[in-house]
């Protein structure tokens, strides 16, 4: 039905699929498994026409395709379904099945009662017994996932990809979505399944796709496999990062966390953190280890004093009770977040390397409210040489630096604060291999001289490479912990997978 | 291309250039144009404008916007005048409080800096995004204005008072002074102190200003009302060189500051822009007047003119940014 051959795809120079190759077959479900990162995403947007640029060719029923958007692939029978809902939610569900490609009458009037009773005839096959002029908003959040079904089905579709769609929408309507999927496969379609629950895998794929590092590992039946056989082919390789020696860490407490719970913004019942209870002595390094959306940001923002009005629990710090309600007070005590996402929330990207650098600390840079341009200068300078932060002058704009310096930069500013805990969020996401190597380096360094370190991440031999203890959250609550002897892949990967179906 | 070597330095200097050719055209056409007369003339015009467009620069440096300070201006105005001309009489107490100049002048910029707050209040506070909750003061202070002055203008405020819209000091207009003094400090408050380095931050990416610790709220808080006291300070020289506080002064002086701050290069996406810009935006604006007023355009013509170099100066500034 659709084979790639060959894809390799670059961002910005750092390698995010590699010679990948995918074959799909008609009336199979066909389900792609990797980590975060391992690239199942960007090959899901280069076959749905997301990514018109890269390398290797694209065969849809025998002829070679290039979709330069997303129209064109879903004009040649490609829909995706998306992660995040992509509906609007004042419009009813006719216009938002038939939005941007509305019927129209011989008027060039849309042609309401058309299209009212195709989405009706759509819903009724999804077995979705609804009234069609309902509001999205109105709707629960599996139905909204049906309607997004309806959505790629208006259009006759041979291939539909469906990127993690269980993750928000309960037990009785997954069984509602399996009954479609396994509908979808009598009609001879080729269904792709991205999902992390590997019980739903096994019962409902028929072939697999493995995934890992941006290369094809393997791909097969499903029958026949175990569990722990595929966990073992999602991670399976070797470690490349250097291991830290045995050390020892002291064991004065630096900061506790006690039941720490954070409600969803917008719907109160959903708990993203829940009782959530750790501790972290000086000179530690804690990783905590989840997957997508298993609530390890939420729980550092919740740290941070960013979700003070949602959030939860008790803080100790230094044997100090604490609370924060906002970031300016948890860095003022001493605790600093490289945010996850350095464009959106580390850098401002438009303003120079020294301006981005000393943020944090302008307040001591000053002479009679003065900033001091020599005391900053010497600032910015120290932490260029000490993090090597590469940049022709301090006055480059931080947007035209390589991922790994604007990583850099971010550090320098979180660290000039001179802070007692450092939270890091996914710290070597996008950046090449050497400087990873360096920030790990820095990392380590910066546990030998008594900092107590959180590190977050989706990768996994970089947890167990630097952690003294390993963490590891699922939907919110903290699964397991390992110290690092005891860390392993595939106990870690094992408790990271979530449990409910 | 040999252009293309002195490209940057181009696009640098780009307003600068603009305004040259603007002069040396306007001198060629009119006589009366380059002349010591006409030039403190203009520089005086665009005196009030500069004040206001100063704050607004601040304010849309933190990717807002503020409608309110032509109204603003107006109340400031009357406040003043009308604490100077009939103080304040609280019949119950039997009290009358009259006000010196100087009193009043305070007493019109503390009103100013007391709207801007509010304004930054409401955005901060209950999230209303900064056009609605500023245009919201715009009519509130227009209001304001028409219920403390009756609908009547406030005239006739004194000989001391006078001093700051008419006189001349050390050879120079003292509304050029005072436009002179707030450019300073605000050249000096955005390039020198960390309230300006946040001021760019938060405008840059607002997510990582929080982030870095950076107090949000009160930064904006902070700037609206440096806004307000600035349209404050506009409002006394509109008062003080008409001797009259008009209840429909500074209709539409929001535009003009706005035109200025874009013609000037700041992005009204925020974090990017810089206060002389918006000087030399607010000079060109002036120019542009004057010299159409001296070459007997008819005023109509006159904004259609301004509109389209306004528009023109976006599209420049966007073609730049995408050669960047």
């Amino acid at each position: 039905m659709l084979v790639a051959e060959n894809i390799t795809k670059k961002f910005s120079g750092v390698t995010a699929l590699d010679n990948v190759c995918l074959e799909l077959h008609a009336g199979k479900v066909n389900a792609i498994l990797g980590e975060n990162g391992a690239g199942k995403s960007t090959l899901m947007k280069i076959l749905s026409g997301v990514y018109p640029d890269y390398e290797g060719r694209v065969i849809l029923k025998g002829s070679q395709v290039n979709f330069s958007n997303p129209k064109e692939a879903q004009l040649a029978g490609i829909a995706i379904i998306h992660q995040e809902l992509n509906l609007v939610p004042h419009l009813s569900i006719t216009e938002n099945i038939f939005l941007g490609r509305e019927l129209s009458n011989n008027w060039g009037m849309l042609d309401g009662k058309s299209m009212r009773a195709k989405a009706q005839e759509l819903l009724d096959r999804l077995k979705l017994d609804i009234d069609a002029d309902t509001l999205i908003g109105d709707l629960k959040v599996g139905q909204q996932q049906v309607v997004e079904i309806a959505k790629a089905l208006l259009t006759d579709c041979e291939v539909i990809i469906m990127d993690e769609p269980t993750s928000a929408i309960s037990e009785s309507e997954v069984e509602v979505l399996f009954e479609i999927i396994h509908s979808l496969r009598r009609e001879n379609k080729a269904v792709v399944y991205i999902s992390h629950k590997l019980d739903e895998l096994f019962k409902i794929a028929d072939r697999y796709i493995v995934l890992r590092d941006g290369c094809t590992v393997e791909s097969g039946d499903m029958q026949g496999m175990t569990h722990d056989a595929l966990i073992r082919k999602m991670v399976g390789r070797e470690l490349k990062v250097l291991k830290k020696g045995a050390k020892s860490t002291e064991s004065k407490s630096l900061l506790s966390v006690r039941n720490i719970s954070l409600k969803h913004a917008e719907n109160a019942k959903r708990l993203v953190v829940k009782d959530v209870s750790f501790n972290i002595n000086k000179g530690e390094i804690l990783g905590i280890f989840g997957l997508m959306g298993a609530g390890r940001t939420e729980l550092l923002e919740t740290i941070f004093g960013l979700h003070d009005q949602n959030s939860s629990g008790h803080i100790v710090l230094e044997e100090k009770a604490v609370q924060f309600s906002s970031p300016a007070q948890a860095m003022q005590a001493g605790i600093a977040l490289v945010p996850e996402d350095r464009k959106k929330d580390g850098l401002v990207l438009g303003l120079d390397v020294k301006t981005n650098i000393s943020l944090t600390t302008l307040d001591h840079l000053q002479n009679y409210g003065w900033i001091s341009s020599a005391k900053e200068l010497q600032l910015v300078k120290r932490y260029i040489d000490l993090l090597q932060i590469k940049t022709p002058s301090v006055y480059q704009a931080a947007k035209n630096l390589s991922g790994g310096n604007q990583q850099k930069i971010v550090l320098a500013k979180c660290l000039s604060n001179q802070p007692k805990i450092l939270m890091l969020d996914e710290p070597t996401r996008g950046i090449d291999i050497n400087a990873k190597n360096e920030i790990y380096k820095l990392i380590l360094n910066l546990a030998a001289n008594g900092l107590g370190i959180i590190m977050v991440s989706s990768e996994l031999p970089e947890i167990l490479a630097i952690s003294d203890r390993v963490l590891v959250m699922s939907e919110g609550s903290i699964t397991a912990e390992f110290t690092a002897a005891e860390a392993a892949e595939d106990k870690i990967l094992k408790a990271a997978i979530p449990k409910t179906l | 291309m040999s252009l293309s070597k002195y490209r940057p330095y181009l696009v640098k200097f780009q307003p600068l250039i603009a305004l040259f050719v603007l002069c040396v055209a306007l001198s060629l056409l009119s006589d009366k144009f380059m002349t010591v007369d006409n030039g403190w003339n203009v520089m005086r015009q665009i005196s009030v404008n500069i004040c206001i467009a100063v704050g607004m620069t601040l304010v849309v440096l933190t990717s807002g916007i503020d409608l309110s300070v032509g109204s603003v201006l107006a109340l400031c105005g009357a406040i003043t005048a009308g604490l100077l001309k009939n103080g304040i009489e609280i019949p119950a107490g039997n009290l009358f409080i009259g006000f010196t100049v100087l009193g009043a002048i305070v007493a019109g910029l503390l009103a100013g800096s007391l709207i801007g707050a509010f304004n930054g209040w409401t955005i901060t506070r209950f999230k209303v995004p900064p056009f609605v909750a500023t245009l919201a003061m715009l009519t509130i202070a227009r209001g304001l204005t028409l219920l403390w002055t009756k609908g009547f203008p406030i005239s006739v405020l004194g000989d001391h008072f006078g001093y700051i819209g008419t006189d001349w000091l050390v050879g120079i207009p003292v509304p050029v002074w005072i436009s002179a003094i707030v450019v300073i400090a605000a050249v000096v408050i955005t390039g020198k102190t960390p309230l300006g380095r946040y001021i760019y931050a938060i405008g840059g990416n607002e997510n990582a200003a929080r982030l870095s610790g950076i107090n949000i709220n009160k930064v904006k808080i902070i700037v609206y009302s440096l806004a307000g006291a600035l349209a404050a300070v506009g409002g006394l020289i509109v008062t003080s060189r008409l001797d009259s506080a008009q209840p429909n002064a500074g209709t539409s002086y929001e535009l003009d500051a706005i035109a200025a701050v874009v013609i000037g290069g700041t992005s009204l996406s925020g974090g990017r822009g810089s206060i002389w810009g918006t000087v030399l935006g607010a000079v060109i604006i002036g120019v542009l007047n004057n010299g159409l007023v001296l070459l007997n355009v008819s005023p109509f013509w006159q904004q259609v003119v301004k509109g389209l170099v306004i528009l023109l100066a976006v599209i420049i500034d966007k073609a730049n940014a995408k050669n960047e």
